[in-house]
């Protein structure tokens, strides 16, 4: 039987997994992309099986907006890389550098 | 029926966002003059909101099956907003058409992320609030991006992009935590369901710390503060003046909300958090600060230090703090549209001042200009007789009467080490020789020079009429 400890550890574990690959990534901006759909991914598993425990429906209307929103940062985030790419030639999160002080 | 259909356009937040649409359509649709005509038009528009505001049409209509929540404090607020990117719009204007980023976009994505600050402002439910974060977040990242053949501005957009993301990945963490643990997403909702409890479950802490968090980033409270100097150094500076002046209102009127509208009960739990971000953006934004050779970093971690006093008001969890909070960022709000209207029309040798030292020997060449300067480096650093020191003064009162002496004391040393920078740019203007003999240019629009000749003469006359403001602050309250 699964209950609802399991789906918050697995949420739980890919949030961290997602936290983790944007801090300890060096190589490259597009996996910084993906860590940060992956937290968006576990806080729709977090909503849904509260949800589904909860017998309540606001969490999957709740998770529903989020992977809109989820979708539109995407392509925000996959727009301003492109510009970025454009302009230093190279997406390598260890040249992000210009800004410092 | 028909009545209460032709009402909803009364409503500030809908007739904003059919306007952003409007405004929208004409820049795609004039030939000609695409940028001044939007921006015109989206500075009418602000101000047309600002004025349905005011007058308030229809406030049960507005709540939306109460997932709006419209009184005192969010109407301040929410005038405040629209007013300052009002201005900011204004002000930017000659500084957009000079750099050659006169995009018509731009005004539109600006009146989105307004709409979407005023949606923060009066949220009520968890999902509203979410979604209003990402409206202003989303247009954000593009207007700090909007230089495109400028590698500064690009790398801003992607730090601010990353960053932000983030932020609102651990937020909606604890959204889902706080959802999960009271089974509500509504304010009064959990409130109510907190209310039957004396002690917050773990998994309640753990949402509400996530919840802090991501609004700390939203708010640039230390330790979350890493992109505010880049975005604001990479950034074009009339883009800066938008991210100085207008975002921090909203995030400070969502965090003061989020804190004691929900877990008003448990202000013991929230407040430890709440005084070590208060602490340490205090000193962080005073002694970072003190290296900085950039105009727009400095700024950066001045308003870093500004968001620290703002959130003593916040730790005094009383009804003195919410209105000592509201003065405070009203009075932040007119020195910053005051200084950046400034920077944003100052130029030494034809390009725009950036650096500390390009203001040398300016009080030779323009010694009004370096008078202002000066006032409002006194009024940010807190020194009586200008404004900034009302605003420093109130939120210690609010502290104290909280009992709060530790805080108030080291707010006070924090507010005796930003005096140092500040009064250094003072000095590089009356005392040291310019480095080079290039001359001073001030050029500026007619509407911008009446709106820092206004706010001037605010910021300086101020001691003598301090009742105008505080008037308007005594009916603020979160009831």
């Amino acid at each position: 039987m699964i209950y609802l400890e399991h789906y918050l550890f697995l949420a739980a574990i890919i949030f961290t997994i997602g936290v983790l690959g944007i801090f300890l990534n060096k190589k490259n901006v597009i996996i910084i992309l993906m860590s940060i759909e992956l937290i968006l991914l576990s806080v729709n598993i977090n909503l849904i099986s509260f949800s589904v425990f909860l017998n309540d429906i606001s969490g999957q209307i709740f998770a529903l907006l989020t992977l809109t929103v989820a979708a539109a940062e995407a392509a925000i985030g996959l727009a301003i890389l492109v510009v970025f790419y454009r302009n230093l030639g190279s997406i390598e999160v260890s040249k992000i550098n210009k800004l410092k002080g | 029926m028909a009545n209460n259909l032709l009402t909803i356009f009364l409503v500030p937040e809908v007739s904003l966002s059919i306007l952003a649409i409007c405004s929208l359509m004409y820049g795609l649709f004039s030939k000609k003059n695409a940028f001044i005509k939007t921006t015109n038009f989206a500075t009418l528009s602000l101000l047309i909101v600002a004025v349905l505001i005011y007058f308030d049409f229809n406030t049960t209509f507005a709540s939306f099956d109460n997932y709006f929540l419209n009184n005192s404090f969010t109407k301040f607020f929410k005038i405040l907003t629209a007013i300052g990117a009002a201005a900011s719009l204004v002000i930017s204007k000659n500084y957009f058409i000079d750099s050659k980023i006169n995009k018509f976009e731009i005004p539109t994505l600006l009146l989105f992320s307004t709409l979407g600050m005023m949606l923060m402002i009066s949220a009520k439910d968890l999902m509203i609030m979410y979604l209003a974060i990402e409206l202003q977040s989303l247009s954000l990242y593009v207007v700090a991006t909007i230089k495109r053949n400028s590698l500064e501005s690009a790398e801003s957009g992607v730090k601010y992009f990353v960053l932000g993301a983030l932020s609102s990945g651990i937020l909606l963490y604890g959204f889902s935590l706080v959802y999960g643990f009271t089974g509500q997403t509504s304010f009064e909702g959990i409130y109510q369901s907190l209310s039957q409890i004396d002690k917050l479950p773990i998994g309640l802490v753990f949402g509400l710390v996530f919840v802090l968090v991501g609004l700390a980033f939203k708010v640039s409270a230390v330790p979350f503060h890493m992109w505010t100097p880049d975005v604001y150094e990479g950034a074009p500076t009339s883009i800066t003046a938008f991210f100085a002046i207008v975002p921090k209102l909203a995030a400070t009127a969502l965090i003061f909300r989020f804190c004691l509208e929900p877990f008003g009960n448990f202000d013991f739990e929230w407040t430890q958090v709440i005084f070590f971000l208060s602490v340490a953006s205090m000193f962080l934004g005073a002694v970072a600060a003190i290296a900085q050779k950039n105009l727009k970093r400095l700024l950066a971690y001045s308003s870093i230090g500004h968001v620290g006093y703002v959130l003593i008001a916040l730790v005094a969890a009383n009804d003195q703090g919410i209105k000592s909070a509201s003065i405070y960022m009203f009075i932040y709000l007119l020195m910053n549209i005051a200084f950046f209207s400034i920077l944003l029309s100052l130029k030494k040798a034809d390009v725009f001042v950036e650096k500390i030292d390009d203001l040398n020997g300016l009080s030779k060449s323009n010694p009004l200009i370096s008078l202002s300067i000066a006032i409002i480096m006194l009024s940010m650093a807190g020194i009586p007789p200008f404004m900034g020191f009302f605003g420093k003064l109130y939120v210690f009162i609010a502290a104290v009467e909280s009992q709060l002496y530790l805080l108030a004391i080291l707010g006070v040393l924090a507010s005796v080490v930003s005096a140092f920078y500040y009064l250094r740019i003072i000095k590089g203007m009356y005392f040291d020789e310019a480095s080079h003999t290039e001359s001073f240019e001030f050029i500026i629009t007619n509407h911008a020079k009446i709106i820092l000749t206004v706010v001037m003469f605010i910021i300086t006359f101020f001691i003598f009429y301090p009742s105008l403001l505080t008037n308007i602050v005594v009916g603020i309250s979160l009831n």
